[in-house]
């Protein structure tokens, strides 16, 4: 198996819920609650789950662009938490994230080649302006725009390529490991497969790492070796992406799953549909035991009492946190 | 004249004026619909879609405006009637949901207000009356405790909640024709499934004529009996939905069917994108509109529109297949 760049351990990020006067903090909200992952180098290991369900804090608690409350996130090895201000600069060089929106993630003000060498000055990665100028040529050839655009500003461009512009600015840094958070939900549908396409191919060509997060599980399954789904703070499943698909093991996957429409109404019309009952739990006050229950179809008394660990289920590394997993 | 069909569009023309020109949203479009029926209407964003739904439901932005074609519900016209008399058609006869629900809720009222306000205005009912209907309504669309949830505000109501009692509220006179505009869009996947079992059984147990519009394929294919869909303002292609998903015969429909990822396939099994960007509506480009993008064109695809006419089992706005070329060879 090869080596794991990634590898996070107990990973809890919460946030403070405050109110009153005083601003007291009443609770917490349980975003990341306990998470055990590896990433292996060069694999995308696939991140889905419900809104809420605190897969974009993980991508981002493993960056470090929030804070973690608890845990460690070894990358290549060492734990990255407890690293201070120098050496996580020397590290962030070699992580980078892609955003959802890419109309809200560039600056309006800045011109594509400003934006893309801000990437590179900031880490001092580039000597002279000739060599800055060519790189922000290079950057742009990667993503399959033409260095002539270095001048224009995000609004010349439409949403698919301001997609590649943020792919462009992540790629700046060289990065071994790129967070991938839902980066084609927000384009057209005609052009989401140009961009995922994309990503495959620069995963090829410069050996990416990626963590590729979305809520479309059709997607991830396309574009994932592993898949790993979450609940409400917590992986209930993860998995090799074939046999997560052909036969998950937690209820909640197979509900997920069988919720996905498939554009073929033969085969939709005659399909089994687990509909779910109720709206996710709240992650401020979690339910006991296991979080998913007040919604599952298999649920008995044992599941209230324990919380069920994530335990091999089928062969190889399929793993599953349920008393009672689907057959 | 008898009517033949619930809802009949004629050639109809709607024209946005924007900054940047005039554009035409919506290009030609004729379609029909009738009782018990559920039609699909598959685009982009830009395609035309949302603003054929707003024509019909004469909701149209004020920069917009139909500016030729006729649109029949039941036995009347709709273009001549007076404001006063639509609005009496609308949320009576047909309602339409969109797409947010916390857009499309007042703030300020609660929720069973809001739901039973078109029996209050309409039938004239009392409003403990009223709340009453809301309730039950709540009720048939799977809102769990109904009776405090109709006494809430819509902050206060889940996503998937609140997109219910805009469903129950579009039910409450139980129209005869539903527009759902990207119904379920903004909701997470498993939510989506509760709404779409819901309008699905709306559908059945109610007979009431659903128009589907949406981005996912996935979502017609299961839901819809009918489906059109649209490229630049103009119906590209419509017919059964099984006949176009067998064999699509439009390009566009073709290219975007195998460029989605989808839930049967392998993982990492190739996926083929479409070319190029949406049209920009305000400069589109001359003869076919989705010529620029079609892998299929020939030289006289970017001199000359071609129409919409039967392509095998179906209607296809395409020169290629229209000359007896199949796109699934």
């Amino acid at each position: 198996m090869p080596e794991p760049l990634i590898e996070v351990r107990g990973l809890k990020t919460w946030f403070p819920v405050r109110s009153g006067v005083i601003s007291r903090v009443t609770g917490h909200v349980r975003a990341v609650d306990g998470v055990d992952l590896t990433i292996s180098q060069g694999e995308t290991l696939g991140l889905v789950g419900e809104s809420g369900c605190g897969k974009s804090t993980l991508g981002r608690s493993i960056l470090r662009l929030v804070e973690p409350t608890a845990g460690e996130v070894y990358f290549r090895g060492k734990n990255i938490l407890r690293l201070r201000r120098g050496g996580m600069r020397r590290i962030r060089r070699e992580m980078a994230i892609i955003f959802q929106d890419p109309f809200a993630s560039l600056d309006p003000r800045q011109t594509v080649g400003d934006i893309l060498g801000e990437a590179l000055d900031i880490h001092r990665l580039t000597s002279t302006r000739r060599r800055r100028a060519q790189r922000i040529a290079e950057l742009l050839g990667l993503v399959g725009l033409s260095s002539d655009l270095a001048g224009r500003y995000p609004h010349e461009f439409s949403g698919g390529q301001r997609q590649r512009i943020g792919i462009a600015r992540a790629l700046a840094v060289e990065p071994l490991f790129i967070v991938c958070d839902e980066p084609i939900s927000a384009l057209d549908v005609s052009i989401q497969a140009q961009i995922i396409n994309l990503l495959e191919h620069l995963q090829e060509q410069l050996h990416l790492t990626y963590l590729f997060i979305a809520h479309d599980l059709s997607v991830v399954k396309h574009i994932s070796d592993r898949v790993a789904v979450m609940y409400v703070g917590k992986v209930v499943e993860v998995s090799p992406a074939g046999d997560l698909y052909r036969r998950p093991r937690h209820p909640y996957t197979g509900s997920l799953l069988s919720a996905i429409p498939i554009p073929d109404p033969r085969l939709e019309r005659s399909r089994e549909r687990i509909i779910l009952k109720g709206d996710v739990a709240s992650a401020l006050d979690p339910p006991s035991g296991c979080r998913f229950r007040t919604r599952c179809f298999k649920a008995q008394p044992r599941c209230a009492e324990s919380e069920p660990p994530l335990d091999t289920v089928n062969q190889g590394d399929h793993q599953a946190a349920c008393y009672y997993p689907l057959a | 004249m008898a009517f033949s069909h619930l809802l009949e569009l004629e050639n109809v023309h709607t024209e946005l004026s924007l900054a940047e020109g005039t554009l035409r949203a919506v290009d030609g479009v004729s379609l029909t619909i009738d009782a018990g029926e559920t039609l699909g209407i598959v685009g982009e964003s830009g395609s035309g879609k949302s603003m054929t739904a707003l024509s019909i439901m004469r909701l149209l932005p004020r920069s917009g405006r139909i500016v030729e074609g006729s649109i029949r519900f039941k036995d009347r016209v709709l273009s001549d009637l007076s404001e006063d008399e639509m609005e009496a058609i609308r949320g009576t006869e047909m309602a339409m949901i969109f797409q947010d629900p916390m857009t499309s809720l007042n703030p300020v009222y609660r929720t069973g207000w809001q739901v039973g306000e078109p029996l209050r205005i309409h039938r004239h009912v009392r409003s403990g009356e009223a709340i009453a209907t809301a309730t039950d309504l709540f009720q048939q669309v799977g809102i769990p405790d109904a009776r405090s949830r109709v006494r809430h505000f819509p902050h206060m109501l889940s996503g998937g909640m609140r997109q219910r009692a805009m469903i129950a509220m579009g039910l409450s006179m139980s129209p005869s024709l539903l527009i759902a505009d990207e119904p379920t869009t903004a909701l997470d996947v498993t939510i989506q499934a509760q709404i779409l079992d819901l309008l699905r059984r709306l559908n059945r147990e109610y007979g009431t004529a659903t128009i589907l519009i949406t981005h996912n394929l996935g979502v017609v294919a299961g839901m819809c009996d009918r489906v059109i869909v649209m490229y630049a303002g103009r119906i590209v292609e419509q017919g059964r939905t099984e006949d176009v998903f067998s064999h699509p015969e439009h390009p566009y429909t073709w290219s975007l069917l195998r460029s989605i990822p989808r839930l049967d396939a392998e993982p990492h099994e190739p996926l083929t994108p479409i070319e190029g960007s949406p049209p920009d509506m305000v400069h589109l480009p001359a003869g076919c509109k989705f010529q620029p993008r079609c892998p299929f064109a020939v030289a006289r695809c970017s001199r000359e529109e071609p129409s919409l006419l039967q392509v095998r089992d179906q209607l296809a706005r395409c020169w290629v297949t229209q000359a007896g070329t199949e796109l699934n060879a």
